[in-house]
């Protein structure tokens, strides 16, 4: 199937994400990667549990989750978040409509609400470290920064996918070649949000307690 | 390309039938977010209420298993068909990461003076 040729919203296929071969392969594909994502996140999470509140024994009680993690910017974080995945299942709603310009705006709010989060996440890691909680401080501090960091870099790339994907594809309208594109696209940021709802689970509200 | 076409050519009944369950599943879609932020809301109250938390943390675990759930069968869609493989390799990373989480857990002991 020529992946360039153009579409009404009458003719577009039900699955236009495996209506090529190479959409099918992505597709599979991807959800491989995501399947290997969850055993990286569960070797962080894991190591995060062990060294949680522990380091050198004249690290003292002034960093620990109870005395650092502040309950109200997190919440205001898993917000944004999970509007964030909804806003993606909207994109993927339009653009299994064939409509492009829906899939372009919906795709554009989840870059801007996920730019919000990056933003408060690194006003969060930049307050501890004017704290004195800097990555080297404790095995508790090294353990935290890996896990939320890599969580956010997760993020930083999603939102410079996302942001090349609705550059790039301005002008092309929605076809077979595109549709995977954004497809997978989609998956990733709502896999981004199934990490982070262990992470505030986890990290933050558990440490609160 | 070497590709047999599948052209598709739907009658008007037939297209609005698929515009139909679409917006069907984008509503149920919607009800799934509800309850997911429901659920981070009951979470974050719980917390915030300093219950034990023998009694808090077992819950709001629970609660962070069904929004992954959630978000893997319908956000994802992993409910619908054909995702037996898919479904294989997801299960099985999650497996691998409980598995990772138990050991690190109860196998690691740090003696700390304070």
């Amino acid at each position: 199937m020529d992946v360039n040729k153009e579409f009404t919203a009458q003719t577009w296929p039900d699955h236009p994400e495996q209506a090529t071969l190479e959409g099918k392969n992505k597709f599979v594909g991807f959800w491989l990667f995501l399947a290997c994502e969850i055993v990286l996140f569960a070797s962080l999470f894991a190591t995060y549990l062990a060294l949680k509140n522990r380091g050198p024994a004249s690290m003292g009680e002034e960093f620990t989750t109870q005395s650092l993690f502040e309950l109200p910017l997190v919440f205001a974080m898993t917000m944004v978040l999970l509007t964030s995945s909804l806003t993606s299942v909207y994109a993927i709603y339009h653009m299994k409509n064939h409509n492009f310009k829906g899939t372009q705006t919906w795709m554009g709010i989840t870059v801007i609400l996920g730019a919000v989060f990056l933003a408060l996440e690194i006003y969060e890691f930049n307050h501890y470290v004017h704290l004195g909680f800097h990555y080297t401080h404790s095995a508790f501090s090294s353990a935290f920064y890996t896990l939320v960091g890599t969580h956010g870099a997760h993020v930083l790339l999603g939102l410079c996918w996302i942001t090349s994907l609705i550059i790039r594809n301005n002008k092309r309208g929605l076809n077979l070649y595109n549709a995977p594109k954004y497809y997978v696209a989609a998956l990733y940021w709502h896999f981004i949000d199934v990490v982070w709802v262990f992470i505030f689970t986890v990290v933050y509200l558990m440490g609160a307690m | 390309m070497a590709h047999h076409e599948e052209a598709v050519v739907r009658t008007p009944v037939e297209y609005a039938y698929e515009r139909k369950k679409r917006s069907d599943q984008m509503k149920m879609q919607v009800v799934t977010f509800a309850l997911m932020i429901f659920l981070t809301l009951i979470a974050f109250i719980a917390v915030n209420a300093g219950f034990s938390p023998y009694y808090v943390a077992p819950i709001i675990l629970v609660f962070a298993g069904i929004q992954v759930v959630l978000q893997l069968y319908y956000f994802m869609h992993m409910n619908e068909p054909n995702m037996g493989f898919i479904s294989f390799f997801m299960w099985s990373g999650i497996f691998i990461a409980f598995i990772t989480v138990l050991c690190f857990v109860t196998i690691i002991w740090w003696h700390t003076a304070w």
